[in-house]
């Protein structure tokens, strides 16, 4: 209609101006169909737009299970207890505040929103880490009363100078660590040792959505198109399949499916059994006394956990806002020119997903590929994990990264939480992604700036 | 390419208006700005209200302290159920980056583990007013500084924390708690003496944090929230007034504030539940959604402040949803209304209890309401999907 009164040129520029709005809107529309436009400390914690009215209920008692501290078994209200007897934190929300990210203790303080994984050397059954025979998968910090704890772990920080390629100087923090008042006798050496901060927890569904065989494809292992990057997927084990499966979470990617994750994470950080995992991370060499007090059943019911797998699924992720700062969409620019997106690829494409078609067949704007990286020396754990090296390392998502400071006033990032902000994440990077560093540091400072300010604008 | 899109937006808007009476409509424009301007002023009646609630709590919990009786708690718990009324009505006010999201963790935040503060059943050593040697002084810096410390269930400092004090536990299937006054009286209470001390800091604290937020929305401020509020462009403050009234609507009302007390049955998952006073909290919540809607506030001293609220401006972009809108709103604040008291006794029993049915139709309604604030936001081109 309006197109016979105007010229051809008109309709051509509304179809351009149409397809690009369309593009940028798009570009900012990180969780797919399920993106929501949050900028509050709230922002982490909206479930999907799109999810389904059906799954509210689900995912509303999920998060009430996400937020709630366990307590010490018997207590009376049965639901909720089952703490420890050895734990890191008595909620999901004590390391995921607010679904969000944990940081680094303060000086002289023991971890609360991060913990320190260890193993011995060798292999566990079906390749995983070699547990240690008292202490086990990781260091718990606490205990119910009448139990000790495992031990306090301590991180110190020496200052390391660099300068950027103008000259300008930079400080970096390397830490050490140090694992104090054992509770339960010395530790082995030679020890693996791991320290994980909590990552914030959107949008872990459309990750899992995405089909196994398009991260076996972008998988480049042997370099073969000869751009320094490799990529690799891990291969884990799937405890409820019973057989070998492609890892997608945790920072070695060591887990396969967000129940699995959640389990593991019941288990290990709060003590909590289920059927999928019904022993906790305590070993016969540890607190006796306390074991009389557990559950004979899972501590948390198959409800309560799938409840809280659901939820951790459906999490929103919170629109990008890229396009309304001009710095940001240069930024955007020097992402790619240096590469930082070979690994940290802007777009994923989800497949079908029966269980919650909400999640299925959209682009989703992660900035990763869920790969194993070859991370240098620096950023080295040197705790092989399944396929996993000990300098290999998953690439995070960077989606929701500038809402971080928001959610959990703090800016620490990378596994150890060392960097202080992301120019610190940037110039920590080794291996693999040495030569985008190294394009990173030799900016012009304005560059690096718009850089950053793209980073912060996921 | 992108860098072309708002020139290209602008081309198309110039030639091709979807709706040509719309666009650049000057009476949609000034529309615009008095609905903002009416939204700041009942945000400042609101909050103007609730720090008065909140003085009106921390002074009749000091003549509570000063010679606690039955009497006197009575009237300390009558002024927290009536510094509530005004609280709950400016909750339409959360969820976008208005100034309250600044201390809402310390002013409202719930459920919490009551037995980080005080003694509870079982357990007559927990919390902090029990730990004298681990907190040897209790001052508003400590309960700021525990609350939300280690998990989102850690509140120290509030409304819910202040409701314990002063209610206690609720172990009473047909009432609220039923703390004894004795509990701050030395020689009667263990620890009395601390207890005293945290209800009376706790108190002042939540009128320090709402001081904050009241000075936001002072008129005539520069420099403040209010000032920038009305200044910003307006689609942008827009966006804000109408996420704030769908998330309350939608995620947290419907879901987490109904849906879970609703699928658990558990008194845990239940608002303000030391006091039984839930059932309140949803109508004053519903309620503060309508005032928005209206443009309305009714003040608690019985003024009214009136003008332009978002139905107006929905009217003349989409006169039919406008009407729907206006029917959900109307049959929220009924449903609201028709929630049985207690709250927890109502969520139990069957799926045809009628408390049940009552809080079902309450999410329902509630549900359809922020979908269509929703459409409301699309109407008039606004990007919302909250």
């Amino acid at each position: 209609m309006y197109c016979r009164v105007r010229s051809t040129f008109v309709c051509l520029m509304i179809a351009a101006c149409v397809g690009g709005m369309l593009a940028a809107a798009g570009e900012a529309l990180s969780g797919g169909d399920g993106t929501v436009f949050d900028t509050t400390r709230n922002a982490f914690s909206l479930p999907a737009r799109n999810l389904p009215e059906a799954r509210r209920p689900q995912f509303f008692v999920g998060n009430s299970f996400f937020n709630q501290n366990w307590i010490a078994a018997p207590a009376s209200v049965a639901a909720r207890d089952g703490l420890g007897p050895l734990f890191n934190a008595r909620s999901c929300s004590g390391c995921h505040f607010k679904d969000g990210r944990g940081q680094p203790p303060a000086a002289g303080e023991p971890m609360d929103t991060m913990l320190v994984r260890i193993s011995v050397p060798g292999e566990g059954p079906h390749g995983g880490p070699k547990r240690h025979p008292v202490y086990g998968d990781q260091i718990q910090g606490q205990s119910i009363p009448g139990v000790r704890r495992e031990a306090d772990v301590f991180v110190t920080y020496e200052e390391v100078a660099g300068r950027f390629g103008d000259g300008e100087p930079f400080s970096l923090r390397r830490p050490a660590y140090r694992i104090a008042n054992l509770g339960y006798g010395e530790l082995d050496r030679p020890l693996l040792l791991s320290p994980r901060v909590s990552p914030a927890i959107v949008g872990l569904g459309l990750l899992e959505a995405i089909p196994a065989a398009a991260l076996e494809r972008s998988a480049d292992p042997d370099d073969r198109d000869s751009d320094g990057i490799s990529g690799r997927v891990n291969i884990v084990w799937d405890a409820v399949r019973e057989g070998m499966a492609i890892g997608r979470f945790g920072w070695k990617a060591e887990q396969p499916t967000v129940l699995q994750q959640t389990a593991a994470a019941f288990a290990g950080d709060i003590g909590i059994t289920t059927s999928l995992f019904p022993r906790d991370d305590r070993s016969e060499l540890e607190p006796a006394g306390a074991a009389a007090r557990a559950h004979a059943g899972p501590e948390a019911s198959a409800q309560v956990l799938h409840a809280v797998a659901l939820y951790a699924r459906s999490l929103a992720v919170p629109a990008a806002r890229t396009d309304g700062d001009a710095r940001a969409v240069g930024g955007r620019e020097l992402f790619a020119v240096a590469r930082c997106s070979a690994c940290h690829t802007p777009t994923a494409r989800t497949g079908d997903y029966p269980d919650q078609p909400e999640l299925a067949n959209q682009t989703i704007r992660p900035f990763t590929d869920l790969l194993l990286h070859e991370m240098g020396s620096e950023l080295a754990d040197r705790r092989p994990s399944f396929a996993a090296s000990g300098s290999e390392w998953r690439t995070p998502p960077l989606w929701g990264v500038g809402l971080v400071g928001k959610v959990n006033g703090h800016t620490f990032l990378l596994h150890d939480g060392r960097a202080r902000n992301v120019s610190e994440a940037i110039l920590w990077h080794g291996g693999e992604a040495a030569a985008s560093r190294e394009r990173f540091r030799t900016m012009p400072a304005q560059d690096r700036a718009a850089l950053i300010a793209f980073v912060n604008s996921l | 390419m992108h860098r072309l899109v708002p020139v290209l937006a602008l081309i198309c808007w110039l030639v091709s208006p979807p709706f040509p009476a719309l666009a650049g409509d000057p009476s949609l424009a000034t529309r615009k700005q008095a609905v903002i301007a009416q939204y700041a002023a009942i945000a400042q009646a609101t909050y103007d209200d609730a720090l008065a609630g909140a003085r009106g709590l921390a002074a009749a919990i000091e003549a509570f302290l000063a010679a606690p009786s039955a009497e006197s708690l009575q009237r300390a718990r009558q002024a927290w159920i009536d510094a509530r009324v005004p609280y709950l009505q400016s909750e339409a006010f959360r969820f976008y980056d208005g100034p309250i999201e600044a201390v809402e963790g310390l002013v409202n935040s719930w459920p919490i583990d009551e037995n980080l503060i005080d003694y509870v059943d079982g357990e007559p050593d927990a919390g902090i007013v029990n730990q004298p040697r681990q907190f040897p002084v209790i001052d508003r810096a400590l309960i700021a500084s525990l609350n939300e410390k280690g998990g989102e269930k850690n509140i120290t400092a509030g409304f819910h924390a202040i409701e314990f004090l002063l209610w206690g536990q609720d172990l009473n299937d047909e009432g609220p708690g039923e703390r004894q006054f004795t509990d701050y009286v030395d020689g009667h209470g263990t620890n009395a003496e601390r207890r005293r001390q945290y209800l009376r800091v706790a108190s002042q604290l939540l009128v320090e944090d709402l001081e904050r937020v009241v000075a936001e929305w002072a008129p005539d401020k520069p420099g403040n929230y209010r000032a920038h509020f009305v200044a910003m462009p307006p689609d942008e403050a827009l966006a804000g007034i109408l996420k704030g009234i769908g998330i309350l609507s939608g995620a947290e009302l419907a879901g987490e504030r109904l849906t879970v007390a609703y699928e658990t049955k558990e008194q845990e998952d239940e608002h303000s539940c030391f006091s039984d006073t839930t059932h309140l909290d949803i109508v004053h919540d519903v309620e503060g959604i309508e005032n928005v809607w209206l443009g309305r506030y009714v003040r608690v001293g019985g003024e009214h402040v009136e003008g332009a609220g978002l139905r107006d401006l929905v009217a003349i972009v989409d006169p039919a949803l406008a009407r729907t809108l206006a029917q959900q709103v109307d049959a929220a604040v009924a449903a609201a209304a028709a929630v049985p008291a207690p709250f927890d006794r109502a969520v139990q029993g069957t799926d045809k209890a009628p408390g049940r049915i009552a809080v079902r139709r309450l999410i329902a309604a509630l549900r359809a309401q922020s979908d269509s604030i929703a459409r409301a936001g699309a109407a008039l081109g606004l990007q919302l999907n909250f």
